[in-house]
């Protein structure tokens, strides 16, 4: 099945591009399991989610927490908390 | 359920208070307290020449619907709008708007207040500083004392 991930803010500055397709493997069940495997893809992931705690997560842009499932997510965001207002 | 339908914007352009407050208050006599809430860009003493405002296209106007509605529903507001500016801001300009209408002004002050502390600490925007030597500085961070703000009202 294949993803869509969207960046912001210094996520997206990290890890180099605002948004990519990418095929998940099976495992990936959870969105902790996400941040997980993308931090395994290279030096610019590994910099951008070296702290997955602080890491939020949006699912078709609703806000979920990191033990939530993906399966059936159309587009996931991923970004540092947020600092508007 | 609330039948009243919050006014929500992202835009780039600035927005100009009193005709957001004249939105609000057009044809109306059941009104009887308006709180509204401008943010600005602050120049941290000359150090800043411009915040850069990133966000979530879509998520952004969902998210601040949502707490709307959850203000309109809690504080029974009449009305509620909340407009969040995006891309670079020069200090001394706007940044956000929150007006909250109601019969009283306990129920306003609260609705405004509540509308911007869960802004704060849930709609997706990033500010990151441009410093007055022309370069890009660090994105802010969040703050503690934001997620207190909002976890007031739990």
């Amino acid at each position: 099945m294949k993803t869509n991930l969207v960046y912001f803010a210094w996520v997206r500055e990290r890890i180099g591009k605002p948004e990519e397709e990418i095929e998940l493997p099976a495992d990936v069940v959870t969105v902790r399991d996400l941040l997980s495997h993308l931090k395994g893809l290279g030096e610019e992931y590994e910099n951008a989610l070296q702290y997955p705690d602080v890491i939020r997560v949006a699912i078709n842009q609703e806000h979920v927490e990191h033990s939530e499932k993906i399966a059936g997510a159309r587009e996931i965001g991923i970004f540092p908390p947020m600092t508007g207002g | 359920m609330t039948e009243i339908t919050p006014i929500i914007r992202v835009q780039a352009h600035d927005f100009d208070l009193q005709s957001e407050l004249d939105a609000l208050t057009a044809g109306r006599t059941d009104i009887g307290a308006i709180v509204s809430f401008v943010g600005l860009c602050r120049g941290e003493q000359g150090k800043l020449s411009a915040l850069e405002l990133e966000h979530y296209p879509g998520m952004a106007e969902t998210e601040m619907r949502r707490i709307a509605d959850l203000a309109i529903e809690r504080f029974s507001l009449l009305g509620a709008t909340a407009i969040h500016r995006y891309g670079k801001i020069e200090p001394g300009q706007n940044i956000v708007l929150v007006i909250a209408t109601a019969p009283h002004r306990q129920a306003a002050f609260d609705g405004a207040n509540f509308i911007m502390d869960f802004l704060k600490t849930s709609a997706p925007f990033w500010k990151k500083e441009h410093a007055v030597d022309g370069t890009a500085g660090d994105w802010i961070e969040a703050k503690g004392t934001d997620d207190t703000a909002r976890d007031k009202w739990a």
